[in-house]
């Protein structure tokens, strides 16, 4: 048998995806990839793939796995997200560091309190055809991923190595810089391009009062509770082409954030567009998150995507070979700061 | 729509292209405006500004871009449900239809709405319908579809709130091609009105021989 994943469980929505198809949004295909470029960035840099290599994005509820290969190694990316072994002997992984399983073992992916979604990377990446250059599964195209679609029971996914050969495994002894806890996500737009399709009272509404972040979202788009933005007349807009983080406001007023499998083009005013720094936030947000939008310059935003950068530059740089086994108890862990993350902010309650 | 702004869009489009800009990642021309992405890593905005703007002087010089192509449909009952009632509420007769829709060519102003989905414009007037009030939740694949002044083509199944006035028998969208939608802004695009009989020939050839259209012209 060729060595594989075999899916015991598929979890609540879990596909293939790497950084997403570039060059293809004039054919009105999607960029699609990861929800949360950061998370699936550092479980490949964590068994040592290239940082853009496709992994299993685990959606809304954890999945559980029995490996078919002499040994394979893995890292979740996850905030507080863990593996969860089983078998043969019951352990967990904590996040920020990768471990090796042998022929047999059988894990699940428990998602943390702090994000809805996390990545499961394994080195040498899943054997999986890339569609248009990349492996991202569009489930409303059924293409892409494996077989197009969400995994389910029973599934074998291919990885490219049967076996892991030498050296060790690694973690993380730096965290990524948190972001402060405690009820109101800040999301940074830049405004426009269409913000002055909203009245004064709407351009108010974005930018003073508080939304939530409706159980209506999926990867295409996460629809905003809250108050309805109000907008002058959009009669004979234009529809003109979308950006994944394009804030979206049909007539109900109730704006839509837009995600990576968003449609290409769309009739509506989008009044505002999420920094790219800021995606990964809203793809770990769960349904009930309270959001604010925060306008910021261009200038701004391209000096945090370059923090961001020189943070996960020096996540990387931090990655050390773990000793041993003993070494690795979670007091060990809590010291380094490695179960906190993004969203938590303090690790106590973890 | 306005033909002379989206010919415009697509001039600027080519050009764009043509100079490679370091940092540019892609480029969507839709009916009023051209969508750049740009890596900000490699390319700063007011680089990538000043470099389109000096792009978009004088758009209308260069020759239109655009394939030429003509696509076959059938407009019978079966395959276009909704054409009866279009005639009808167009006062005219659904073979009048057919013509009006089939004896002109269509230009691709965007890509977009579903993978592989082109609009084209601009219908006669006398065809210009609103949307259905009660959209459907699965429009066939193929399906060629009017709504004011354009035409659209399903290139899979999809809810849709369009009048269906005929179906081609070839596939427009495929992950697997090159280029994965068949048509690019600023082609153009001719009706080729056939009978059930040619139709079901052309769609066994597609299936089986992977039959695909070619371009009339380049």
């Amino acid at each position: 048998m060729l060595p594989c994943l075999i899916v015991r469980n598929p979890g609540l929505h879990t596909t293939i995806q790497d950084l997403g198809r570039t060059g293809y949004l004039d054919n009105g295909v999607p960029p699609s990839g990861a929800i949360d470029f950061v998370n699936l960035r550092l479980a490949n840099i964590l068994v040592g793939n290239d940082q853009g290599e496709g992994c299993l994005e685990i959606l809304h509820g954890g999945p559980e796995y029995t490996l078919q290969a002499d040994s394979a190694r893995f890292a979740l990316g996850g905030t507080d997200s863990f593996l969860d072994i089983l078998e043969p002997d019951r352990k967990q992984i904590e996040p920020g560091r990768s471990a090796t399983l042998a022929r047999g073992a059988r894990f699940r992916v428990v998602l943390g309190r702090a994000s809805s979604c996390a990545y499961l990377a394994v080195a040498g990446g899943y054997e999986i055809e890339p569609v248009m250059g990349s492996v991202s599964t569009y489930v409303r195209g059924e293409f892409g991923g494996f077989k197009g679609r969400p995994l389910r029971k029973a599934d074998q996914v291919p990885l490219r190595q049967g076996k892991i050969a030498g050296q060790g495994d690694f973690l993380f002894s730096r965290s990524p810089q948190s972001v402060p806890g405690g009820g109101v996500l800040t999301i940074r737009v830049i405004p426009g391009p269409q913000q002055d399709y909203l009245t004064r009272e709407g351009t108010r509404c974005l930018f003073n009062e508080t939304f939530s972040y409706s159980p209506n979202a999926d990867r295409m788009g996460i629809r905003l509770d809250g108050p309805t933005l109000e907008l002058q007349s959009i009669e004979g807009f234009v529809s003109d082409g979308i950006i994944a983080g394009a804030i979206q406001v049909p007539g109900s007023g109730q704006p839509i954030v837009l995600m990576a499998d968003h449609q290409t083009s769309g009739g509506y005013p989008k009044v505002a567009t999420v920094i790219s720094v800021d995606l990964p936030l809203l793809g770990r947000a769960l349904p009930g998150t309270l959001i604010r939008f925060k306008a910021v310059t261009i200038e701004e935003a391209q000096k945090a995507l370059s923090d961001l950068e020189a943070d996960i530059q020096a996540i990387a740089e931090s990655m050390q070979p773990i000793r041993s086994e003993a070494h690795l108890n979670s007091e060990h862990l809590l010291s380094n700061n490695l179960i906190s993350g993004f969203v938590t902010g303090g690790s106590e309650d973890n | 729509m306005d033909r002379d702004i989206s010919l415009r869009v697509l001039v600027l489009n080519e050009r764009v292209v043509a100079k490679d800009i370091p940092g540019l990642i892609e480029t969507v021309p839709t009916f009023h405006s051209l969508l750049i992405r740009y890596d900000p890593l490699r390319v700063r905005f007011e680089e990538i500004q000043a470099r389109v703007d000096s792009l978009a002087a004088n758009l209308k010089t260069e020759a239109q871009p655009g394939r030429r192509w003509r696509l076959p449909v059938c407009y019978e009952t079966d395959f276009a449900p909704d054409l009866t009632d279009v005639a009808d509420r167009c006062g005219l007769s659904p073979s009048r239809v057919i013509e009006m829709h089939s004896e002109r060519a269509h230009h691709v102003y965007m890509v977009g709405f579903l993978a592989g989905c082109p609009y084209l414009g601009d219908l006669p007037d006398a065809l210009s319908l609103p949307r259905r009030s009660d959209p459907r939740l699965r429009v066939p694949k193929g399906s060629v579809a009017i709504a004011l002044t354009m035409t659209i083509v399903y290139p899979v199944i999809s809810p849709g709130g369009w009048h269906l006035i005929g179906k081609t028998p070839f596939e427009i969208f495929d992950a697997a091609w090159q280029r994965p939608a068949l048509f690019k802004p600023g082609d153009k695009i001719e009706f080729e009105a056939i009978s059930p009989a040619r139709f079901e020939e052309l769609e066994k050839a597609v299936l089986h021989d992977g039959h695909c259209l070619e371009p009339v012209s380049a």
